[in-house]
């Protein structure tokens, strides 16, 4: 057999794509149900660690129904529905591709010692690829209680600093409203910080992480901001 | 396998010869500091020292698995294709360990992010399939990949180790340099400050570059005649 003729040239790379393909989705098909349980557990214990539990993948289904005790579905402020599995199946990466105002998204609400949260989810461009996380506020709907953030692709040791728990931590306490308004939060260059309450430092050589995390922050906050004012008003 | 092989070959497994396959990797032959190979990836991944680990022992399964699926195939190969093939080959072993990483060790997966793709384009990987795979027995050829795994893992440690040390004063992500000497610019006390120099790719070459100053003063036989 002569292995340089055209022929098993043609031969070999037909076989071998053929192979290496049904080898590969058979795989996948194989291993999708482990992997996306354990994508549905990390978002689990991603919304529980923004209100400061920290727990194993393996018990995170459980806690997620211990500590909340709603999810519900928010759009431009108002709540349109109380369907818990509707508000978690809610493709982040999808509604933000919709204006703020048309937006649907989720909202959990927490109960831990006592005392209420709410939490939201946000979800943003980095340098490399997509960032996400999650922000739990008091119950005033002003006051960040919790921050956390994950990122797909950004650079270990800068951008990817944003997970970091130092970097998360700067947003405890922060305020999302200034005299009644809208402010956000912001990341800003370290050391210039003006207005404390609403900025935090971000990560030096990663510049256009912390930028889009605050372009994110920004965002994600709207649709929710007049549901936070109602309970803002509601304490007063 | 290996007994398979031990008659084929009629030697030893771990003749001086084939021995050599995996100690040569990490002085005389190193693929980063005497090859050349492989900088890209050694620039990439070394501002911390868990993913360079993760990395090397990816690079490892990769390499070695590969060398012996070349081999395998090393009569069957057209010649005109194959650096396709060898292509084809890398690409599957790294989409499978992807896979893998994913469903059973999701935080291993999540440290390596994009890393784990970026294996396929490891000069050292191609250049080990072309260089020995094609041309020798799968047991040698699976040697000669973890050798050469190892001799790229040394670096990428050593690396790594630097830079995260001297960049964010850390290793394994643990503070070491004690957080009271630093300079505070508020008060003026302290120090000491990171290098951020050390988390820009630049200094992973200066690194290398030191690296390879001191294997060939320690080694004159690496040093070129004219």
């Amino acid at each position: 057999m002569n292995v340089n003729s055209n022929k098993y040239t043609y031969l070999f790379a037909t076989v071998m794509v053929v192979v290496v393909a049904v080898l590969l989705s058979g795989l996948f098909l194989v291993l999708k149900p482990y992997q996306e349980a354990n994508i549905e557990l990390e978002k689990r214990q991603n919304i529980l660690k923004s209100i400061g539990i920290v727990v194993e993948r393996s018990e995170a289904a459980e806690a997620f129904d211990q500590y909340i005790k709603q999810s519900l579905v928010v759009k431009n402020g108002e709540i349109v529905s109380d369907d818990a599995m509707q508000a978690f199946n809610i493709d982040m990466a999808k509604a933000i591709q919709v204006a703020p105002e048309e937006r649907e998204v989720p909202l959990y609400i927490a109960e831990k010692d006592g005392e209420n949260f709410y939490i939201i989810p946000m979800r943003g461009k980095g340098l490399w690829g997509p960032i996400w996380g999650y922000i739990a506020m008091l119950s005033d709907g002003n006051t960040v209680a919790g921050a956390t953030f994950d990122h797909k692709g950004e650079t270990p040791g800068l951008g990817a600093e944003i997970s970091n728990a130092s970097f998360q931590q700067q947003f405890d306490g922060k305020t999302i409203m200034s005299d009644g308004q809208f402010v956000s939060i912001t990341v800003i260059k370290p050391g210039k910080t003006v207005n404390p309450s609403h900025e935090v430092d971000g990560i030096s050589g990663g510049t256009i992480t912390s930028n889009g995390l605050s372009d994110m922050l920004a965002d994600c906050f709207i649709p929710y901001v007049g549901y936070f004012k109602q309970k803002t008003a509601q304490l007063q | 396998m290996s007994t398979e092989i031990k008659t084929k070959t009629r030697e030893p497994l771990f003749s001086k010869k084939n021995q050599r396959l995996l100690t040569d990797p990490f002085n005389d032959n190193n693929p980063i500091t005497v090859q050349v190979l492989g900088i890209c990836s050694a620039l990439a991944i070394t501002v911390k020292l868990e993913p360079a680990i993760v990395m090397s022992l990816s690079v490892m399964f990769v390499l070695g698995m590969g060398n012996v699926v070349i081999s395998l195939m090393r009569n069957l190969i057209p010649n005109r294709i194959r650096i396709i093939v060898q292509l084809v080959v890398v690409a599957t072993l790294v989409i499978v360990v992807d896979q893998f990483l994913r469903a059973f060790v999701f935080d291993v997966s999540k440290q390596l992010s994009v890393f784990v793709g970026l294996i396929i384009t490891n000069c050292i990987i191609m250049g080990r399939f072309e260089a020995f795979a094609l041309g020798n027995t799968p047991w040698r050829s699976f040697l000669d990949g973890i050798g050469n795994a190892f001799g790229y893992a040394v670096i990428l440690v050593i690396v790594a180790f630097v830079r995260e040390l001297l960049g964010s004063g850390a290793l394994f992500n643990k503070q070491i340099i004690p957080a009271s000497w630093y300079l505070s610019p508020t008060t003026g006390e302290g120090f000491y400050a990171n290098n951020g120099f050390f988390l820009f790719p630049p200094m992973a070459l200066i690194v290398v570059g030191i690296i390879i100053w001191i294997q060939r003063s320690r080694n004159r036989q690496l040093i070129e005649e004219n």
